[in-house]
């Protein structure tokens, strides 16, 4: 018997104690502000601070809005309305939303055909970014760019499905062909493609088109077959930056992760060029890249050739969003233990089944947080051309609306519109971007 | 007993090129070098026959024509007889000032606004979410652009500075005398040296040494002796007071330039345009939420058993932060925050959109378009840019590595 | 029964918990605590994971608050008191379940750390102590590397010396061989039983029911916040009075 003492020996419980509310004070309202917002002398101060910014903030920005002027025709008519008392004068934006939206030029008539545009593009999009969605719809997915095009640009019908057929020939052909290796298989895909579009080039010449439609392109096959064709320099608004931003993001995806690859890759020669270009591209602003667009690329296409301005652009921002996507995926294969490498090459797996079928999906997921923020980066990013003399909202802004005689001097509302429109698109990315995030680290249990 | 000898080996066949995993490499590595030759060749070859239709040629010879055009904010004296290359000087120290003076006061609003999110205080922390959600998630041009519109409609016009002609007085006088906001800058006091003033800033600099000294011998003798010393305000009399004394002793060498309402505007002074202020403004409160983001997520990165153990060790709460939360934070916060100073100096390239004379102004802007000479102009301006990244970017890694956690 | 469990444990309280009561939020997690803990006892808790018993530890050295009751630590009321929790915290050590070394600091830094900033010990004569309680944890040599670099054992010895170096009269243990692999436990469990059997008053949150048998004076049983059961170590192994206390044992000594 040990000298425990007494008091302290074989107790057993054997009614269980009931879970009893907290006492008052010590939970609920009254205590959570005390400890969170009055805690102590610095933080009351903090406290009353904070609700004099705000305060300030709401008796600034709500008499502003509450005595709006809407329906009136220019600055001149909208300042006798408010009579000094500092309303906003959103009769702008309902007079210009348009020309905001679409650009100066683009036809009125056809400003169904972009809108349809965006909204096919979240049917498009939505079976890649939510994964419970039955995978057939990937085959929307895959038509939506040449459908898209076609639906903003106009044109034949031809042109998109030419260019379909030609991505489609050269996957069936990589189908057939990559039993035998990657490389081949590769190749084969790309002359099929080029053999397809050589073939069918005729189909979509001015020649083609009067003998298929007759003389009457507008009339009863209008809509089915036809849109009429708008220019890319008469492309411009929100719509530029959207183009601009879903195109170059889309495009820098497959090229940032064949840099990643070649940046990680054994041969010297290869890894070097990546290393080479990705260095130089993220060492350099924007703006200088879109200067090259703009006076330095066209002195490298064969002479007589013109190449629209957008398309240039698209390059230049392509080239420069796959530099940093590069990045962001180099950091996911770093991520992936060395394990998943060695059992791909102990079951036999080559260099592109091993990459293709373990080691990218893996690596892909794990970058996802950071190939979004460099997607609403660059989305920001687009309203760069606007120094180059494009239109896109900024430029529109800053152009056309403030320097017409009816809207000069109305600069509050329309930066606040367009800061508006930005916001609500990149704040709803990145907050897809944490619901991912969230989910994926469950799934990582 | 067995004879050792070499595996047998294999004799060398053409498909082996594709095959073998080392004759391959060596073949796709040649046919990237081949492609490569080819493409460079192409647009080497349309590059001339454009430049060669166009009556132009590459020559860097412009650089030393004279400029013809002003430019309205010189650190250095600069006229319109000065060269290209003197424009482009004067632009890169324009660009490296804003660049300088952003990453300073973007890091003060950054560490300000990361830690106070985290606090405990609900109204503050969501307070700084909402500056960090709003700011990331509109482009730095739109808030440039705001920026710099308030500040050239919202300030007075320098009319309203001016003396009215029948003797009575000015709508706005000078702030204090010597600082007046205007729609057109900001005029503040210019710092004037005589023949000692350097002087002056030896002493103010050695102080600064003085104060790392002070905080030294506070250590060691906390070290040796376990005695605590007063740091704080010894510090600041280490600051003041011989550089104060040293002025005096000079005869105030350092003189300070008023600016002065004059007939029409101001004479005297600094002034600072509204595109700079719009700029480093921009600038910093724009990048300063990014760095809000990073100095949180650094000090939330480090676990909360640190500082349990830290707490069950007898340590108080500023000493847990200093001697164990903010050491390892910053390892995981300045990497990201050197990222963010390169991101400020890129983005001052968006001065061109407000009219303040940065590099992309002179050499990207004017230049070109006056000379033509676009390919030259736009390589120099990427070369700058590209020099100053890789520099720091390589002094990041040095840095990176000498403070590595020490690992098996 | 072993000499250890023989000691004659003294009248000196070093540790009185009553009607302790803790909420998170509106959780019950600690219901009722009645505890006295008499100077060179050595206690081992256990219980199934959400029982509430490292939250018990944790309120001693005030890492947790607690709403209602009463903690008295070697005499000094638990209060908001700072000057209270200091005096606490400097009489007793922690151990926890990640060791929670300092990484960016050598072994003997992070054993030099508190006598320096917290005592005002010299620097000498803390470096002095320091080797001392390495070599008693048996790693005098790894004294200037770092955490990284040693084995999760060696983690855990030193981080037991790190909290001897405060010559704490109380020693706190939470689960401080959970997350080690099987062959380094041995050594931290002979550490902690050299410990007790130099007279350290010892509370001890562990599933390792061997150590309990050979060195705890008392084992307390905790489910769903509150004490179950307690008694010496081969009456509660051998003859475990409540229901819950025999389901909780059979699963953990059934394998």
């Amino acid at each position: 018997m040990s000298d425990t003492h007494a008091q302290t020996v074989a107790f057993v419980r054997h009614t269980e104690i009931p879970p009893a509310p907290p006492p008052a004070g010590q939970a609920g309202a009254v205590k959570w502000m005390r400890e969170n917002l009055f805690s102590g002398p610095f933080n009351t101060v903090m406290t009353l601070l904070g609700v004099y910014i705000i305060y300030s903030l709401i008796v600034g920005i709500f008499p502003w809005i509450a005595n709006s002027v809407w329906g009136v025709d220019n600055i001149r008519a909208c300042r006798e309305v408010t009579q000094g008392n500092g309303g906003a004068c959103f009769a702008v934006i309902e007079q210009r939303w348009q020309q905001l939206l679409f650009g100066f030029e683009y036809p009125s008539t056809e400003y169904w055909r972009p809108t349809t545009a965006f909204v096919l593009l979240f049917v498009a999009v939505a079976p890649v970014l939510f994964l419970n969605l039955p995978r057939a719809l990937l085959i929307f997915t895959g038509i939506y760019p040449f459908l898209a095009y076609w639906l903003i640009w106009g044109g034949i019908i031809l042109i998109p499905i030419t260019a379909a057929l030609g991505f489609i020939v050269g996957y069936f052909a990589f189908k057939r062909l990559e039993h035998n290796s990657f490389a081949i298989g590769l190749f084969g895909a790309v002359a099929a493609a080029v053999l397809t579009w050589w073939l069918t080039d005729f189909l979509i010449q001015p020649a083609t088109r009067g003998v298929l439609f007759g003389t009457d392109p507008d009339g009863m096959l209008r809509g089915l077959l036809y849109q009429p064709e708008v220019a890319s320099r008469n492309m411009g608004g929100f719509m530029l930056n959207m183009i601009l931003g879903t195109v170059c993001v889309s495009l820098s995806l497959p090229i940032g992760i064949a840099l990643a690859l070649g940046r990680q890759s054994h041969m010297p020669i290869i890894k070097w060029i990546c290393v080479i270009f990705i260095e130089f591209i993220r060492g350099v602003p924007l703006i200088t890249l879109l200067f090259v667009a703009n006076v330095v690329l066209a002195y490298f296409f064969p002479p007589e050739t013109t190449i629209d301005l957008i398309l240039r652009v698209i390059i230049m921002i392509t080239m420069f969003s796959s530099a940093y996507i590069a990045e962001v995926i180099r950091g996911g294969l770093a991520a992936l233990p060395r394990g998943q490498y060695e059992a791909a090459d102990s079951l036999g797996l080559d260099y592109a089944q091993a990459t293709r079928l373990i080691i990218m999906p893996q690596a892909l997921k794990i970058s996802i947080p950071g190939s979004v923020n460099v997607a609403v980066g660059l989305f920001k990013d687009t309203t760069l051309v606007s120094v180059i003399s494009m239109f896109d909202l900024v430029g529109m802004i800053r152009g056309p609306i403030l320097s017409s005689t009816d809207w000069a001097g109305v600069y509050w509302e329309l930066w606040a519109f367009a800061a508006a429109l930005f916001f609500v698109v990149c704040y709803g990315i990145s907050q897809y971007s944490q619901w991912l995030e969230r989910k994926l680290q469950t799934g990582h249990r | 007993m067995t004879i050792a000898t070499d595996p047998p080996k294999a004799s060398f066949r053409l498909s082996m090129l594709i095959n073998a995993t080392r004759y391959r490499s060596y073949t796709f590595q040649a046919i990237a070098l081949l492609a490569l030759i080819v493409v460079f060749s192409i647009l080497g070859n349309n590059l001339a026959q454009n430049l060669a239709a166009a009556g132009l040629n590459i020559s860097y010879e412009f650089l030393g024509d004279p400029a013809g055009y002003d430019i309205n904010q010189q650190p250095i004296p600069y006229n319109s007889q000065d060269t290209h290359m003197r424009a482009s000087v004067v632009g890169a120290l324009n660009t490296l000032i804003v660049a300088f003076l952003a990453c300073l006061t973007a890091t003060v609003f950054g560490v300000i606004a990361g830690v106070l999110r985290l606090s405990n205080n609900w109204i503050i922390s969501k307070l700084m979410s909402l500056y960090v959600e709003i700011f990331r998630n509109i482009p730095v041009l739109i808030w440039l652009i705001i920026i710099f519109t308030v500040t050239a409609n919202v300030f007075a016009p320098i009319a309203e500075f001016r003396l009215p002609r029948d003797g009575s007085d000015p709508e706005r006088t000078l702030i204090f005398g010597v600082m007046a906001f205007t729609n057109q800058g900001v005029f503040i006091p210019k710092l004037v040296f005589g023949d000692n003033g350097a002087l002056v800033i030896y002493t103010f600099l050695a102080s600064i040494l003085g104060v790392f000294g002070l905080r030294r011998y506070a250590r060691n003798k906390l070290f040796n002796e376990g005695k605590t010393v007063p740091v704080l305000l010894p510090a600041l009399a280490i600051l003041i007071v011989p550089t104060v004394l040293m002025y005096f002793v000079l005869g105030r060498p350092v003189g300070v330039d008023l600016p002065e309402m004059g007939r029409f505007r101001f004479e005297g002074g600094l002034q600072l345009r509204t595109s700079f202020i719009a700029l480093w403004f921009a600038l910093s409160i724009y990048t300063g939420a990014f760095i809000a983001e990073n100095v949180r997520a650094g000090i939330l990165a480090i676990s909360k058993g640190q500082s349990e153990a830290a707490a069950a060790l007898g340590l108080r709460s500023g000493r847990i932060m200093n001697l164990v939360i903010l050491p390892q934070a910053l390892r995981v916060i300045i990497p990201p925050l050197i990222s963010q100073y390169l991101n400020i100096t890129k983005n001052s390239s968006l001065a061109i959109a407000v009219g303040y004379m940065d590099l992309t102004g002179t050499l990207g802007g004017i230049t070109l378009n006056q000379t033509g000479r676009a390919i030259e102009s736009v390589l120099l301006l990427m070369l700058f840019y590209l020099t100053f990244s890789l520099t720091i970017s390589a002094l990041m890694n040095v840095y990176n590595n000498s403070i590595k956690l020490k690992e098996r | 029964m072993n000499d250890t469990a023989a000691m004659k444990v003294s009248d000196e309280v070093a540790i009185d918990i009553q009607a302790m009561n803790k909420w998170y939020g509106t959780f019950h997690v600690l219901r009722d605590i009645d505890l006295t803990v008499y100077r060179g006892e050595r206690i081992v808790i256990c219980g199934p994971s959400g029982s509430g018993k490292s939250t018990l530890i944790r309120c001693i050295n005030a890492l947790e608050e607690h709403q209602q009751g009463s903690i008295t630590v070697d005499g000094t009321l638990l209060s908001s008191d700072l000057k209270n929790i200091d005096t606490i915290r400097s009489e007793v050590g922690m151990c926890f379940q990640h060791f929670n070394l300092f990484p960016h600091l050598t072994i003997l830094e992070n054993c030099t750390l508190a006598p320096i900033w917290v005592r005002k010990t010299p620097k000498k004569e803390a470096e002095a102590t320091a080797m001392h309680f390495l070599e008693k944890v048996k790693i005098p040599d790894q004294a200037l590397k770092y955490p990284g670099q040693l084995s999760g054992g060696q983690q855990q010895r030193v981080a037991i010396a790190r909290s001897l170096c405060m010559k704490p009269r109380i020693m706190l243990f939470d689960e401080p061989t959970s997350a080690l692999d099987p062959e380094m436990i041995k050594e931290v469990l002979d550490t902690m039983i050299e410990l007790a059997e130099e007279g350290m008053t010892m509370l001890c949150v562990t599933h390792e029911m061997g150590f309990a048998r050979q060195v705890a004076n008392r084992v307390i049983f905790m489910d769903a916040g509150q004490i179950v059961e307690q008694n010496e170590p081969e009456e509660f192994f051998n003859n475990p009075k409540s229901e819950r206390t025999q389901l909780f044992l059979s699963q953990i000594l059934g394998h």
